[in-house]
């Protein structure tokens, strides 16, 4: 099978749009995509839209109805918050497979504020805050005490991750944010659920981020293997037995899985990666995953933090683009985002935050319930 | 409207004669079990193997978040509590009788599954419900 390469990506500057639809967003970031390699929508075979919030409202249709009907076949794919990884995942899988060489994924999502989750629904009465909390920020907050309980992990180990990403974010001008946030504002801001602050919840934006994803006999002939980015793996994963899983969505060892398999699919290991955009959807989550994705030993995760290995400049930087702390986290639109995050690093494009000499990047999210998306880029030679 | 307290979800019983409990369903092939009812094993994919059993009311704290902002009408704060019953099955739902900080609240604490009205919720036509919660064992 040949290679797949992502010749054009792109997102827009994350913020709230009320006055736009879901398709006006994401046409635009699927026309800039479209402008990042100098191509039309007359040459994109197929598309694979990602959107949560309207996931039956056919929204890739819609996009193209902004943007050209050009009558290709539509795939609307909705996966929590590993939406937008699994639609460029097909993008990519249909290209590797030779159905198509040239194709279009986009994100796009339209978020309202407050918090999301709860353990709603059902006959009865409620249940939020009688059998427990499945509020998002509480789930995951929950995860975090796992790992504080198996190696002390601290209140203030979990804010520094905050600190961090907001500080990359100030670097990063298509994020929601550009502030910086102290430890102490961090960790005197309010509680939401323990050890979660509200600043170290993730922002709920709107946003969208698009691909153009070719084969290599494509992007050689259409001369675009300058800035091409090969797509050296791309996993899915869905979550395996666990004991707790029930009552305690397990995003642990769905990455586990993913990133043994896509280091394998890469030919791999952790110590080649230069950069990573991983799943900070809470502050705790992203200490969580420093050892699921084998940045670290299990239990060193707390150390790697306080030493700033994962800042920029440290060892192995995380989230450089703010991260979904404060780049902002539109369901649908994160996992393009991600890729366009580090595609954009390894093009050597990324200002003032570059990660200088990345060759080899990782981008992963974590839909819960659960999905995890891992991808592993490379600059084409 | 019921005369008696509905249970909050369909794994609490409350039997006519005896005390309320909490049941599982459990794999005969592998032993994993489960709240609610299951005819599949999605540990093993055993297939009509399941069994009902009696879940104990004892266990430990396993995790918790401390939650201080929740939906609208939840009183705040309250503690979000992962326990394993000492049977081997994890269960979520509110740590009662303690004191929602961090400082009193240890990983691993015994505690005790008690069976409550449900914080005084009532569905829409006036049913009162059968809520469970654990507290620190004396």
């Amino acid at each position: 099978m040949s290679d797949a390469y992502v010749v054009g990506v792109d997102m827009i500057k994350f913020g709230r749009f009320p006055d736009k639809t879901v398709p006006e967003i994401g046409a635009e970031s699927a026309l800039l995509a479209l402008d990042d390699c100098g191509l039309k929508i007359q040459d994109m075979q197929a598309l694979y839209c990602g959107n949560l919030g309207q996931a039956s409202g056919m929204v890739g249709q819609r996009i193209l109805q902004q943007i050209g009907q050009t009558g290709i076949p539509v795939v609307n794919v909705s996966n929590a918050c590993a939406t937008g990884a699994t639609a460029f995942r097909e993008a990519w899988a249909a290209v590797k497979a030779g159905l198509y060489d040239c194709v279009l994924a986009v994100g796009v999502e339209q978020m309202g504020k407050g918090l999301l989750g709860g353990t709603g629904g059902g006959k009865g009465i409620p249940k939020e805050g009688l059998l427990g909390s499945g509020t998002m920020p509480a789930v995951f907050a929950e995860a975090g005490m796992e790992h504080a309980r198996k190696y002390g992990t601290t209140f203030e180990q979990f804010a520094k991750v905050s600190v961090k990403n907001h500080h990359h974010s100030t670097l990063n001008p298509k994020a929601m944010y550009q502030i910086e946030t102290p430890l102490d504002q961090v960790m005197n801001a309010e509680m939401i659920a323990y050890p979660n602050t509200k600043l170290m919840c993730s922002v709920n934006v709107d946003g969208s981020a698009a691909a153009v994803i070719c084969s290599e006999k494509k992007a050689k002939e259409l001369g675009l293997m300058k800035r091409a980015i090969k797509v050296r793996a791309s996993v899915l994963t869905s979550d395996p037995w666990q004991e707790r899983d029930l009552v305690m969505p397990d995003v642990n060892s769905c990455t586990r899985l993913a990133a043994k398999q896509a280091y394998e699919m890469a030919g791999l290991g952790a110590e080649d990666i230069d950069l990573v955009e991983l799943h900070d959807c809470f502050a705790t989550a992203e200490i969580l995953h420093y050892e699921n994705l084998g940045l670290c030993g299990d239990g060193e995760a707390g150390r790697m933090i306080d030493d700033g290995e994962t800042a920029l400049g440290g060892r192995i930087p995380v989230n450089v683009s703010g991260g979904l702390l404060s780049k902002g986290h539109p369901l649908g639109a994160t996992g393009i985002a991600n890729i366009y995050e580090v595609a954009t690093h390894l093009r050597g494009e990324a200002g003032k935050r570059q990660v200088e000499g990345a060759r080899i990047g990782m981008t992963h999210v974590i839909g819960l319930g659960s999905a995890c998306g891992i991808h592993i880029l490379e600059k084409a030679q | 409207m019921s005369d008696k307290p509905l249970p909050v979800v369909e794994y609490l019983k409350i039997p006519d004669a005896g005390d309320p409990y909490l049941e599982g369903y459990k794999c005969g092939n592998c032993g994993a079990t489960f709240l609610g009812e299951r005819h599949v094993c999605s540990k093993c994919g055993a297939r009509d193997q399941m069994s009902t059993v009696k879940l104990s009311n004892s266990g430990k704290l396993y995790s918790y978040s401390i939650v201080h902002r929740s939906f609208p009408g939840i009183e705040v704060p309250y503690v979000s509590a992962v326990v394993d019953l000492d049977d081997g099955v994890a269960i979520k739902g509110n740590l009662i009788n303690v004191e929602p900080d961090p400082e009193k609240i240890e990983f691993d604490m015994p505690v005790e599954v008690v069976f409550k009205d449900a914080l005084g919720r009532k569905d829409k036509d006036g049913n009162s419900y059968l809520s469970f919660f654990f507290q620190p064992k004396s």
